[in-house]
């Protein structure tokens, strides 16, 4: 039992009991959790995400500090590992497109053991693979959801419905990406519950966003395979939303709507204040996306300013006589 | 170093990515699909189950369906009344809901669903 987590599980439960709450007592409760609280999240995170992003374009990065995998750029017989360590822009821009599309820097994760009276490395693949299997599951979950926010629906989103549900499997059909997300956010947060250092260096903010992204999933498979909404109802109420003719529908949805709406509306409102920023900041990160160059080109400070010296020569003119005097050596006479 | 122009460039890309179910609509929404039921649908009042429970669950009942009646061969299904229905997605919900491009195209296209009922079910004819 950790604090952490229990707070944080606490937390997700009792948000998404408010809701449930407030879709049940009806009428104004159903405008603030449809209408105005999803609203309120996308502007928060539009602007937050903005911020966030300028202010780390605010900060100055005079040198280049690449986290280097391989050997650099030398001599010509020597083999440059060109993309772990590149010296040049297209070099980086494959770096960073291998690291944000596959995740290599995980890939390279390790456990270092003590084995018997020695020193052991063991390469581990387990935190990519869920991290993997948890991102990509997302991604097509939310093209997915813009069934829902489009009108008429463009091709891709029953391109992508048809590859997801390829298993044929019951009516309506089951998704894959939906079980991948929860099984992976689950995993995930195993990962942190389970292994002891993980879980001492594991924070209330590790906690929040995978309760709360297990939360989502597990609302949405519920309604959609299990105790059901109202689908033609909800596309009304969403697209009432991206329109910003904003209503709430007559007839019943289902009040689990209104809890996956308002867990949505957390998580995102909740991105530029927390670790989720990575979204934006993988981009970012100077110890990818810059070119270790430093060898073959000069990068100056852009803000040194001019200093003022005073050589050795100087010193001597000032001091000669009275070097001379106490027997010191000078270089001119 | 100064890497802002890329940046705004950057952030340019995400508001237009994250905005586009706002530009894609043009914010304006067609009126969302109103079931439309033929005279016969509305002359028989009920259906196997209550209205609003079949606009949730139909095509749950659909797999039901199949199942019992492909694998287990009962061809009966008896409703929360007793009353018997031939379990037949061609046979007996179409006989009263003959108008498929009506009753089930328009909801169906508009949540962007595709049943695959269709690609072994045939359809009655419509008759205009």
């Amino acid at each position: 039992m950790n604090v952490n987590y229990l707070s944080s599980l606490a937390a997700v439960i009792i948000l998404g009991l408010i809701a449930y709450a407030g879709a049940q007592s009806g009428g104004f409760y159903q405008v603030l959790f449809g209408i105005f609280i999803p609203y309120l999240a996308v502007l928060v995170f539009i602007l937050g995400f903005i911020n966030r992003v300028m202010d780390w374009a605010k900060s100055p990065v005079p040198f280049r500090i690449p986290s280097t995998c391989g050997q650099q750029q030398s001599m010509e017989w020597i083999k440059q590992s060109k993309i772990d360590n590149p010296s040049t822009f297209i070099g980086v821009v494959i770096r960073m497109f291998l690291e944000i599309v596959l995740f290599r820097s995980l890939f390279r994760n390790s456990r270092v053991e003590i084995r018997g009276d020695r020193l052991s490395y063991k390469w581990v693949i387990w935190l990519w693979l869920f991290a993997i299997m948890f991102h990509y599951s997302f991604l097509a979950v939310v093209i997915r959801h813009l069934r829902f926010f489009t009108e008429p629906v463009p091709f891709f989103i029953p391109l992508i419905e048809k590859v997801d549900g390829i298993l044929q499997v019951g009516l309506p059909i089951y998704y894959i990406s939906g079980l991948t997300l929860l099984a992976g956010a689950t995993l995930l947060l195993l990962r942190r519950v389970l292994i002891p250092k993980i879980n001492y260096i594991s924070q209330a903010a590790d906690y929040f966003p995978l309760f709360l992204i297990i939360g989502i999933a597990f609302t949405g498979i519920m309604m959609r395979y299990f105790t059901k909404v109202d689908v033609v109802r909800i596309k009304e109420m969403t697209m009432g939303l991206v329109t910003l003719h904003p209503g709430i529908p007559e007839g019943p949805i289902g009040g689990l709507f209104y809890v996956h709406l308002f867990f949505v509306s957390i998580l995102v409102a909740y991105i530029p204040f927390s670790k989720l920023m990575h979204m934006g900041g993988v981009f970012l990160s100077p110890t990818r996306n810059l070119a270790n160059n430093s060898r073959a080109k000069r990068h100056i400070n852009p803000w040194n300013y001019p200093v003022k010296v005073h050589t050795y020569e100087e010193y001597e003119d000032d001091f000669r006589e009275k070097m001379i005097e106490a027997g010191l050596p000078v270089e001119k006479e | 170093m100064n890497d802002k122009p890329k940046i705004i460039l950057g952030l340019i890309v995400f508001v237009a990515v994250f905005t586009f179910p706002f530009w894609y609509n043009h914010l304006s929404a067609s009126a969302p699909p109103k079931v439309e039921l033929t005279e016969k649908a509305k002359a028989a009042k009920v259906c196997v189950a209550e209205k609003e429970f079949m606009r949730r669950e139909h095509m749950q009942i659909l797999d039901q369906w199949r199942d019992t009646v492909v694998r287990e061969g009962k061809t009966i299904y008896t409703d929360e009344n007793g009353k018997e229905y031939v379990a037949s997605l061609s046979n007996t919900c179409m006989d009263c809901h003959s108008n498929k491009a009506e009753f089930c195209d328009k909801c169906h296209t508009y949540t962007s669903t595709d049943p695959y009922c269709w690609d072994c079910h045939r359809y009655p004819e419509e008759k205009k």
